[in-house]
């Protein structure tokens, strides 16, 4: 049911350089999940989220300090490396430092014709931030319509904006099927429709849920749900790591991360000024922890998420070296902590030691049953 | 051996005592009912002195610095955060600040000093995330102010209105955080100040072109704290034409920081505090660091001059500017302190390796010294680019790994070896 979802993960960039032969279309290399890719949807520009292999790789020491986490190297391996030759353009969301850096040395020795550095704020708390996104998605339309060579109209915008939208409906029509007793789908699965939906053709990609959708209430799972677990932290689309934790006795029911829920989980409110109507949504997204001050906005929606998907336990990754998670993981555990929710923390890299962890994740999974065993 | 006369800084007693004032003021505060905020040394500083001349501030990473240089301490605190849970490669700066108040220990005797409020500003990872730990910790409400909204030169009217609109928002928390009115009066002469003061800073790191130099790194670090303790106060901006004018009457003197001077260097980040040292072991080789992309552009406002050349900008005041009103006085706030050198480069490490290659050409330099600065994720962004860039215009540079605010993180003989190797590669030998 999901093996197209697969197919497109596994052969990402078989799919763009397909995607831009049959459609003459652009595509372009999105650097963190704050892109708007309403605008370049809009402009009949594929966006395709830039992400590591999780593969070891030796070629981003001359620029990149050893310091910084392993997600932005990766990333950058993959440009180095050659793997995205076919973007015509790439744009860097204002985010966290680590990836920014990536983008740069992109720009400076991966050579892309077109680079843009949108100046995403990062006090999405303040009421000047909508405002200020919107004016910053003016000039990015510009540089998308210098790039495609005509006039991104209102009419595009609105289109833009209801694929989009479309997409994340049909998503959240995906997650209300892992709410129940016994859900319809694995976490491993839902990544891969996820994170795929980062790189296809979003009506591609909607048409393919859609199938998935109309299965998925007949569907009968031949495996036990076991803990029901949330995945919590930095960017992840290890699906090693998955696959192992749901093998031992646990599914994924829901998650809080820049590749999963946090990307899709709000709308585009239409709005006369669908520039504002865009940078609203952006701002008021759940937020990644590098934007989340003064108050903690992202914690009461991880409650809710925990509460609506019924969740027992979290695993809490976090990218070695990640500064914005780090800063959150301490606050966050305790949260989960206090509304009963163990959580088993773990530190990721470029690969993953799958043994370890594995032996650590059943130490985790054995306190859900231990009702079980005494 | 000695080419040139030298003496020392006239200026450095009062110094000393100026910085003790300081903490001091902070800690006694609430004795004569002033108020105490805590943030960043990048903080808008002059905006909380509208609510009066008894509102003192403890800027995070000169504290946490100066914890740094306390190396038994600074293990005390670092220990303690980490017994907290937090992970080791956070900001050292942030830790050591953590662990002190964590300790309940203020680094110059007695129980650590609860602030009022939080006021920060944001433009790496952790500035945000460091005030909102503390004012949760410490139950204090917390206001920041986000101005990454790019490099100086792209500056346009909606990315200086976001930040001017910020601290609108701002003085509204402020009077409800403190009960007290604003007064912008107050605000305007400390805004007139903190352009004063970075502007003159500007001009004594200018200074330091002269052979020899007036100034070596390591004095000016106890000179430059000031813009990071605070820029706005009328004290520190009065000092500050003081070390000016001691800077002229050096180098009319021929006195220099070095009498050996024959080699001159720059380093980029924040020294490894607990290990100064490093730059009196340059001396051995007849060389000396005239500074620092961090000395000269973390507290100093710069502007290309007329000839060329990167001097101290004119100030308003200079320019003749009354200020009048609150909206325009944090209009000026903004628009100089996003001017502010060392921010360009969490956009594009480029522009920081222009503004080094600049110096190197502009103070005659001899080569460039990078810290690969485990402790600062903000102003280590892009330092391979850097080294790359720096050597790509044949600028001889040398790395050394390390960290400001960890002691445990330096590896001080392994640095001594890397500047045997260096100062070889420069063709100096140590002096007899």
């Amino acid at each position: 049911m999901f093996s197209q979802f697969k197919e497109w993960y596994d052969k990402r960039h078989e799919y763009a350089r397909d995607w831009k032969q049959r459609t003459g279309g652009k595509v372009m290399g999105c650097f963190c999940s704050y892109v708007p890719e309403e605008m370049l949807v809009a402009g009949n520009i594929l966006p395709v989220r830039v992400l590591g292999s999780h593969e070891p790789q030796n070629v981003t020491e001359p620029y990149l300090f050893g310091m910084y986490c392993p997600f932005c190297r990766d990333v950058l391996a993959q440009g180095l490396k050659g793997k995205y030759n076919y973007l015509d353009g790439i744009t860097l969301s204002q985010s966290c430092i680590h990836l920014r850096q990536s983008y740069v040395a992109w720009r400076e020795h991966v050579k892309v014709p077109h680079d843009y550095y949108l100046y995403m704020p990062n006090k999405v708390q303040t009421k000047a931030a909508t405002p200020f996104l919107k004016s910053e998605l003016e000039k990015y339309q510009a540089h998308i319509e210098e790039i495609t060579g005509r006039e991104l109209t209102d009419d595009d915008l609105d289109r833009g904006i209801k694929i989009v939208n479309r997409n994340r409906d049909l998503m959240h029509q995906v997650y209300e099927h892992r709410k129940g007793d016994t859900p319809k789908l694995t976490g491993l699965e839902a990544m891969y429709m996820t994170v795929s939906a980062m790189w296809v053709d979003k009506e591609e990609h909607s048409a393919e849920i859609e199938k998935v959708l109309a299965q998925l209430p007949d569907r009968q799972m031949d495996r036990d749900t076991g803990a029901r677990l949330l995945m919590v932290g930095s960017e992840n689309d290890d699906i090693a790591f998955i696959d192992m934790v749901e093998s031992v006795g646990a599914t994924f029911v829901v998650d809080d991360h820049c590749t999963g829920t946090r990307w899709f989980w709000n709308k585009v409110e239409p709005n006369d000024d669908r520039l504002y109507a865009i940078a609203d949504r952006y701002v008021k997204r759940p937020p990644c922890p590098t934007k989340d001050w003064e108050e903690r906005w992202r914690f009461p929606h991880i409650v809710q998420l925990c509460k609506d998907f019924n969740v027992e336990g979290a695993i809490v990754i976090q990218q070695k070296f990640c500064d914005p998670h780090e800063c959150d993981i301490m606050p966050l555990r305790k949260m989960l902590d206090d509304n009963s929710i163990p959580s088993l923390f773990l530190e990721f890299d470029v690969t993953v030691p799958i043994g370890q962890f594995k032996v650590r994740v059943e130490a985790f999974l054995e306190m859900f049953g231990v009702d079980d065993l005494f | 051996m000695s080419k040139y006369k030298t003496e020392p800084l006239k200026c450095w007693q009062k110094a000393k005592e100026l910085r003790e004032k300081y903490y001091k003021d902070y800690q006694t505060a609430h004795e004569t009912g002033g108020l105490r905020w805590t943030g960043g040394a990048w903080s808008f500083d002059a905006i909380p002195y509208g609510l009066g001349d008894d509102v003192y501030p403890l800027t995070g990473e000169p504290y946490a610095a100066s914890i740094a240089f306390m190396k038994d301490f600074s293990l005390e605190c670092l220990e303690a955060t980490e017994a907290k849970g937090w992970a080791r490669d956070l900001c050292s700066y942030m830790r050591n600040y953590w662990g002190s108040m964590y300790l309940d220990k203020w680094a110059f005797g007695g129980p650590f000093p609860k602030a009022n409020f939080a006021w920060q500003d944001h433009i790496c990872c952790s500035h945000g995330k460091w005030d909102q730990h503390v004012a949760e910790y410490e139950k204090i409400p917390y206001f920041c102010i986000d101005v990454s909204v790019g490099p100086y030169n792209d500056l346009d009217e909606p990315k200086l209105k976001y930040v001017v609109d910020q601290m609108h928002e701002g003085i509204e928390f402020l009077e409800k955080a403190t009960g007290r009115e604003y007064d912008d009066e107050k605000l305007i002469a400390a805004v007139n100040n903190e352009c004063r003061h970075t502007s003159t800073w500007a001009e004594i790191c200018m200074l330091n072109k002269h052979k020899p130099a007036p100034l070596d790194e390591k004095s000016m670090y106890s000179l430059y704290v000031f813009g990071t303790l605070s820029k706005a106060k009328k004290e520190f901006a009065d000092f500050m034409e003081e070390v000016r004018d001691e800077m002229k009457y050096r180098i009319d003197n021929e006195i220099a920081a070095l009498p050996t001077e024959r080699c001159r260097l720059i380093s980029d980040t924040q020294p490894p505090w607990a290990f100064l040292k490093v730059f009196r072991y340059l001396e051995k080789f007849g060389a000396i660091s005239v500074g620092s992309l961090y000395t000269f552009a973390l507290v100093g406002i710069w502007e290309d001059k007329p000839d060329g050349t990167w001097g101290p900008r004119t100030t308003p005041a200079q320019q003749g500017i009354k200020i009048e009103t609150r909206d325009q006085a944090l209009r000026i706030l903004a628009d100089w302190n996003l001017s502010k050198p060392e921010w360009q480069q969490f956009y594009d490490p480029t522009i920081k390796t222009r503004m080094m290659k600049r110096i190197y050409d502009e103070w005659e330099l001899d080569g460039v010294m990078l810290h690969l600065n485990r402790g600062c994720e903000g102003l280590s962004c892009g330092i391979m680019e850097n080294h790359w860039g720096l050597t790509h215009m044949d600028v001889p540079v040398m790395s050394f790994e390390g960290n400001m605010g960890d002691s445990r993180e330096f590896d001080e003989s392994r640095t001594m070896d890397r500047i045997d190797s260096f100062m070889e590669r420069l063709g100096l030998k140590k002096l007899d």
